[in-house]
């Protein structure tokens, strides 16, 4: 309970009773837009003024050599013709719906099994945790498309079961799979955070659920998931968007075609393909729009039906 | 807390009532503890097992990979696959995109740790106008799918003239553009005691003192969470590298490793994987080295305030 002093915020400068009013207020906000110079330079430079100019060039031709030309809405009304893109579209919405609630399921388990006074819990938890840090890397990419490829391990593993797929890589109604595995085999970053938040969880709570007859079915949906929520949606927000924006292991696995059959035509590859590839930065622009307003509306919609499942018990104190 | 099986709980669970379901006997919780042991166990194997096969395969010969013998050892144990690899492509060696790789992560460090420090300060200790909206805004880019600057971002370096050199990877990292450690930092010192700066401030001191010598100590865990974290990230960084760098002696090893692929079209495994090990050892080290610091860092991060 020591090791997080996050939880309690409560101090801030701001409560500072603060002598010599007015002057100090000058000094503060002289030195408050001072030290947050470079923040606010990158934020202007580098994320609102580009934020601007994508959206001006989404209702544009542009092909980085002539100036934009003015097409209004046909980039966003070519986008819904494009079968390429709405490809890419299912692609994602997929990999998204059946990746992330797996990849926390089993990040939650994970989490209550190593949630208790054992020897090797900390081996356990930096074991479970390593994929996460190496697995959006080309190199984990390389070696997944060779472990899923013709005669790899899973190919010879299944095949010893009589299951025999052929290689993962090749095969249209195969490559989903093998991704949400990829995604799944990092489930370390969420159950470590999991991990923090069940430890705040007061035992208490359960000796006295045990004493009223409670079983392990009733403790968990009556205090694990009520008291653990908060973490639960932030964990579900962050894999959410997180999800949308796989690049690497695509492109790499691909060969940066989407392949085969675009099964692999995940959104930001068909943005990078269309921007960087043909040049059409107005469309691609279009596309990452529409990705920050899905992205958007997602947020908006996850914060408002929070309200009916999430409990900060602990701010009501 | 939240255990109840303690050794010292076990005397106290002996005199329960037999009704009670929590009270075991040593021999029934010594089976439940050979439980979860196995259960873990098996679960490491599986989720390092594709690290072993990679570790493993880049020892081999090329014929054994993929081939009928699934067995991780081989006896025909080698370094031949790295003496390849450290060749190099195009005549370009590999120690060049390890020297590439190593600029940009610490370059991204020494430019994450000086400005996500000073505006998380700003963020954090300092009442002034305007502060709630930008903090907001900071929390804001968090969310941000970030593929809706790179193309403006492009065109900017492109037209300055400055594709093809390290400066747009870069120039983010010293404008604190990534928002995830300006608010750890922000997390961090706002647990700090408000009476430092308040003593600080009785004495004389200004922001800057307070900042420098009050503040940069005591956040050292924080900057060091901050540094493995920025190197990691750019270190496996793929899309910046592809997107900004042209020519093969600028590349750092994840693009370089793209160029192997493409170029050898898998005809020597072995070598390509034994890139892919390289490539990624430094990760490793740091992982096996900052292990506690990386995964107490996660789980601080997570539960935000």
């Amino acid at each position: 309970m020591t090791q997080s002093p996050t939880l309690s915020r409560r101090s801030t400068s701001s409560d500072l009773p603060q002598p010599r009013k007015s002057r100090q207020r000058g000094t503060d906000t002289r030195a408050g837009y001072t030290f947050l110079l470079p923040w606010l330079l990158g934020f202007i430079a580098l994320t609102i003024g580009p934020m601007i100019s994508s959206l001006y060039l989404s209702f544009t031709n542009y092909n980085l050599f002539e100036p934009p030309k003015w097409i209004g809405l046909d980039n966003y009304i070519s986008l819904f013709q494009d079968e390429r893109f709405l490809q890419s579209v299912g692609v994602t919405v997929s990999y998204v719906v059946f990746g992330t609630p797996i990849k926390l399921a089993a990040a939650l388990a994970v989490a209550m099994l190593l949630n208790s006074k054992r020897k090797g819990q900390g081996f356990y938890r930096s074991a479970f945790y390593a994929p996460s840090l190496i697995g959006a890397s080309v190199s984990i990419a390389i070696v997944w498309k060779a472990m899923f490829g013709d005669s790899g391990p899973v190919d010879q593993g299944l095949s010893f079961f009589g299951i025999n797929l052929g290689g993962w890589v090749g095969n249209p109604s195969m490559t989903m799979p093998m991704f949400i595995l990829l995604t799944v085999w990092q489930f370390g970053a969420p159950m470590v955070i999991f991990l923090a938040g069940l430890k705040q969880i007061p035992g208490e709570l359960y000796e006295a659920a045990s004493m009223d007859g409670a079983g392990p079915i009733r403790k968990f949906f009556n205090i694990t998931w009520p008291m653990l929520s908060p973490v639960i949606f932030f964990n579900l927000l962050m894999e959410t968007i997180h999800a949308f924006q796989i690049f690497n292991a695509a492109y790499i696995i691909s060969n940066g075609e989407g392949g085969p059959a675009g099964s692999t035509l995940f959104y930001t590859l068909y943005l990078y393909l269309r921007g960087f590839s043909d040049f059409r930065m107005g469309y691609a622009s279009a596309m990452a729009w529409l990705l920050v307003i899905v992205v958007g509306v997602i947020t908006l919609i996850f914060f408002r039906t929070s309200k009916s499942w999430v409990h900060y018990s602990g701010d009501s104190k | 807390m939240t255990t109840i099986a303690t050794p010292t709980a076990s005397a106290a669970d002996t005199q329960a009532p037999h009704y009670n379901p929590k009270s075991e006997t040593a021999g029934a919780k010594r089976l439940k503890s050979a439980i979860f042991h196995v259960v873990a166990l098996a679960l490491t194997a599986v989720v390092l097992y594709p690290a072993l096969w990679m570790i493993a395969s880049s020892f081999k010969p090329n014929a054994e990979i993929g081939g009928s013998n699934t067995s991780l050892w081989s006896s025909n144990f080698s370094f031949d696959n790295f003496v390849t690899a450290m060749d190099g492509i195009g005549g370009v060696s590999t120690m060049t995109f390890f020297t590439n790789s190593l600029i940009l992560a610490l370059g991204a460090v020494v430019g994450t740790i000086l400005s996500a420090s000073v505006s998380a300060y700003a963020f954090a200790r300092i009442k002034f106008p305007g502060r709630s909206v930008f903090f907001g805004m900071m929390i804001a880019t968090l969310l941000l799918p970030f593929h809706v600057v790179i193309i403006p971002q492009y065109i900017i370096f492109n037209q300055l003239g400055l594709v093809d050199t390290y400066i747009p990877l870069l120039v983010g990292k010293f404008l604190a553009a990534d928002a995830f450690f300006v608010f750890l930092m922000v997390q961090f010192m706002r647990n700090l005691p408000a009476e430092l700066d308040e003593a600080a401030r009785i004495d004389g001191a200004g922001h800057a003192r307070i900042f420098g010598s009050i503040m940069l100590p005591l956040m050292k865990p924080a900057l060091i969470s901050t540094s493995i974290f920025s190197f990691i990230w750019s270190w496996n960084d793929f899309l910046g590298p592809l997107l900004y760098l042209n020519t093969p002696e600028k590349y750092p090893l994840p693009l370089a490793l793209r160029l192997f692929v493409d170029q050898t079209q898998s005809s020597d495994y072995g070598a390509m994987i034994a890139m892919s090990v390289l490539a990624l050892l430094p990760v490793l080290v740091f992982f096996l080295v900052f292990q506690r610091y990386i995964v107490e860092g996660v789980s601080t991060q997570g539960l935000k305030g």
